[in-house]
């Protein structure tokens, strides 16, 4: 079996993201499953980036902590990974940037040295293709495919013929470099190409743009900010083709009101930030709510408060979304767990918004976000779309009331601009045909009439996923992106014949109270592993279930859960 | 009269002799010119007892959140490009809070028209100082009279690039009538920033301290096109006070900038969604 990690490091500003994403695809492409990670600090040079690419012949779902292959840019890059490495780890340095005399590793470990900047010189004579002839001396230590990565730049360079080709050579220098200088090569890993088709190489961001295009999204405003910044940049591309307005409104406040703006006028709408953003939105946040008008959010989660760890990854949103905005309205909280749901629930999100006349959030965060995953194509044509109680154009001609007061509290919906009764949304409270109105019984029904909508919904909500068997001796629960670590952690404890299950929860609001309470009942071996210093999912928990989680696993350090941190805590816990 | 059909049943609750209800009549009367019904025009107010005219107007109704209007108006008219989109906004709503909007909505210069009820006062809130009050002006929170210059809603506009701008007098209908309908006219963003009189609160800039100093700029040959001129004129505010059209420019509006509202598309809601093909998106991830 072939599960490896290969990792580059070095100076922020040297198109380390680039290459790690060409490395990842030329893996993809030559047949194997892939799980990604990039990690940055908040600047654009000088800062120490890293991207880290798992790949394996069998399905793997999050990192993992041991490196296998790592590429050391710089001095730095072997400072911070050189604990990382595995035995029998290669090493690939840089000697142009690194004093071979003064690496120190550890035994086991194969060094590589390659004149990265000299080799990148003799292309155009600069050093900034350091990267691209690292990625081709990482292909032939795995004695991978020169010709598939060939194409995998050819395609991300596309247009741009000249640096295409400089991209190749360089990638080819180091390729021969490593071939020519290395007579026996002490490096055990190799990634034969394999005749399979490994589908696509998504971001949990790409799956929310192609499930919203799916879903007919037509509106989408975005202000810029980590870590759903490559969603704006997709659309801002993509738009015109698509049929898809992308406006880079002045603020977050803004954004969300023209996209309450455009639902109102029976455009499917989005927006997508991270917290910061978000608390901005709160007020029309409400507005959404009050009015009825549907809205898709993304909100995603980094370390916060304030300005944080704007580019780290956390959980710690969960309870400012389930309540943000004063008083009480319907919202519905999705929270997928990889973009594979992160397509779904978007299509979903879109749905539910319409159907309820609500607004829907789903919450990622930067590693569900920006992690790059392989995917198999999406079986789309297995989407519907359900826009709710919308009246047709013949029924919008005679009088009706757009907030009627109904049973399962969702009242019909029209389209302004058409021909026929004109009707009014009303930020203030209001009568059925959305007069203002503050007499007590009309508020009263009018509060009662949109919480019935959440009633409603809360009955239709799918039942959560359970990994692993029914009974198990630990049962391990999570949110959202905590998916990938703990599916992880299952496959490491199972080979200790450690048995557990996993529920996974991604609809938080509404929340299927009954089947966690059913699910939970008479278990004693219970750990919450989540992404947040307060176990914030656990409280909701036991908010709506009676149910007190004791064993938690909390991280807030705004790096992600490594399987191997949580089969620790459960061996920890239990053994 | 045919002017009713822009009008509802709900019981009008501004104080008797209020600015509002010139802006009122002249905005029906304006739509009666334009030749529009009803379902033509979308209204999106801010909060602020120009607000309350979302319960007066019978037309298609957005009560925003104070300040917020504009960007409503935005979404909903990029949404639908064949809807007339209005702003009613208010002085504190649309220079206080919504002042950035403000700036932007102008800059950016969308087919929209944002009519503002300047009264200089805060009036919801029962009198406190505004964006637009002037200086040492005594309101509940400026006892001391109001330290900080006013806002300059005219030169305001013309440094955010508005492309028509200009003011009126809720004193004079039949001019403000004249003014909302150029302004509906014209296609861009254009701003008329309307005086209005809190006959409850601001005892200051009441309609006999108006009448007294408005004077119209086309009748002293003021030329719209020329932006230095607007600047200047829009600088002269004490014995008299002009009103009018500022300024106008064409230049392309932002429906006309994205290829995808372009004339010969549909509006954005009347697209099919229901039947979208996305295979093809797969392909750059692979």
């Amino acid at each position: 079996m072939i599960d490896l990690t290969w990792k580059i490091g070095g100076e922020a500003g040297y198109g380390i993201m680039s290459s790690g994403l060409i490395f990842a695809k030329a893996a993809l492409r030559s047949g194997y499953f892939i799980y990604d990670l990039n990690e940055y600090p908040s600047l654009i040079r000088g800062g120490h980036n890293t991207y880290t690419v798992r790949i394996s012949d069998g399905e793997i779902y999050s990192q993992v902590k041991p490196v296998n292959l790592l590429v050391a840019l710089n001095q730095n890059a072997i400072d911070f990974h050189k604990d990382e490495l595995s035995q029998g780890a290669a090493l690939i340095v840089n000697t142009d940037k690194v004093d071979q005399e003064k690496i120190k590793i550890s035994k086991g470990v194969n060094l590589f040295p390659v004149p990265l900047i000299k080799l990148a010189k003799e292309v155009d004579g600069k050093e900034i293709m350091m990267n691209t002839v690292a990625i081709g001396a990482s292909m032939a230590l795995l004695k991978g495919d020169f010709e598939v990565l060939t194409e995998v730049i050819k395609d991300f360079f596309k247009g741009k013929e000249k640096i295409e080709e400089l991209n190749i050579k360089a990638a080819k220098l180091g390729f021969d470099f490593i071939k020519n200088n290395f007579n026996k090569i002490e490096f055990s890993f190799s990634l034969p190409k394999k005749n399979r088709d490994n589908g696509m190489l998504l971001t949990g961001n790409d799956a929310i743009a192609l499930g919203a295009v799916k879903a007919g999204l037509k509106f989408f405003a975005c202000y810029p900010m980590t870590p759903i910044n490559s969603l704006l940049a997709y659309f801002a591309k993509q738009g015109p083709e698509l049929k898809i307005v992308y406006i880079q409104p002045e603020d977050e406040i803004s954004g969300i009101n023209m996209a309450i703006g455009a639902s109102f006028a029976g455009a499917r709408s989005m927006v997508a930030t991270s917290g910061g953003g978000f608390s901005l939105m709160t007020e029309a946040f409400g507005l959404a709510g009050i009015t009825e008008t549907p809205l898709v959010i993304i909100e995603g989660q980094r370390p916060g408060p304030a300005t944080g760890l704007p580019t780290w990854g956390a959980q710690g949103d969960l309870r400012f979304v389930l309540h943000a905005a004063q008083d009480d309205f319907p919202r519905i909280v999705l929270a997928p767990g990889d973009p594979e749901e992160c397509f779904w629930l978007t299509i979903e999100a879109f749905n539910l918004a319409e159907i309820y006349q609500a607004p829907a959030v789903i919450l990622t965060d930067k590693h569900l976000g920006e992690s790059h995953q392989s995917v198999a194509d999406f079986e789309d044509s297995k989407a519907k779309i359900d826009r709710g109680f919308m009246l047709s154009k013949d029924d919008q001609l005679k009088e009706y009331k757009r907030y009627q007061f109904t049973e399962n509290g969702i009242s019909p919906r029209g389209i302004p601009g058409r021909k026929g009764f004109t009707f009014r949304a009303n930020s203030d409270e209001h009568n059925e045909y959305g007069f203002s109105n503050e007499e007590a019984e009309v508020r009263k029904n009018q509060v009662e009439k949109r919480m019935r909508k959440m009633e409603t919904l809360a009955k239709k909500i799918p039942n959560p996923n359970i990994y692993g068997p029914d009974k198990a001796e630990f049962t391990l629960i999570g949110w959202g992106s905590a998916k990938g670590p703990i599916l992880e952690a299952q496959k490491a404890l199972e080979t200790e014949n450690v048995k557990t299950n996993f529920l996974h929860l991604t609809y938080m609001n509404p929340f299927p109270s009954q089947f966690v309470a059913d699910f939970l009942k008479g278990k004693k071996n219970v750990l919450m592993v989540e992404q947040n210093s307060t176990a914030q999912c656990a409280g909701l928990i036991r908010e709506r279930t009676g149910i007190t989680i004791k064993n938690h696993l909390l991280k807030y350090d705004g790096r992600p859960f490594f399987p191997e941190e949580i089969a620790e805590k459960v061996k920890e816990l239990w053994k | 009269m045919e002017i009713d059909k822009f009008k509802t049943e709900e019981k009008v609750t501004w104080c008797q002799g209020c600015g509002n209800f010139g802006i009122w009549v002249a905005l029906r009367q304006a739509f009666l010119e334009l030749g529009w019904g009803p379902e033509d025009v979308l209204l999106v107010y801010g909060i602020g007892c120009h607000g309350h005219m979302i319960n007066y107007l019978n037309n298609y109704g957005f009560d925003a959140l104070h300040g917020r209007g504009l960007p409503l108006a935005q979404g909903a008219k990029l949404a639908n490009k064949n809807l007339n989109v209005i702003v009613i906004a208010g002085d504190g709503d649309q220079f206080g809070e919504g002042g950035n909007h403000f700036i932007h909505a102008a800059r950016r210069n969308l087919d929209i028209t944002c009519i503002i009820h300047d009264n200089q006062i805060y009036g919801l809130t029962v009198g406190q100082t505004s964006p637009t009050s002037e200086k040492g002006f005594v309101t509940k929170s400026t006892p001391h009279g109001a330290p900080d210059q006013p806002v300059n809603p005219i030169s305001l506009s013309l440094a955010s690039e508005a492309s028509f701008v200009a003011r009126g007098f809720s004193g004079d209908v039949k001019h403000l009538t004249k003014l909302f309908v150029d302004g509906l006219k014209h296609k861009g963003f254009s701003v008329i920033d309307v005086l209005q009189p809190c006959v409850t609160l601001n005892h200051l800039n009441t309609f006999q301290y108006f009448f007294q100093r408005v004077y119209k700029l086309d009748e002293a040959g003021h030329n719209h096109n020329d932006k230095i001129s607007a600047f200047t004129k829009s600088f002269e505010w004490g014995d008299k006070i002009p009103i009018g059209l500022f300024y106008k420019e064409e230049r392309p509006i932002l429906e006309e900038l994205l290829p995808q509202l372009k004339p010969e598309e549909k509006s954005l809601v009347d697209q099919d969604i229901y039947n979208i093909e996305i295979k093809s998106l797969f392909e750059e991830f692979k």
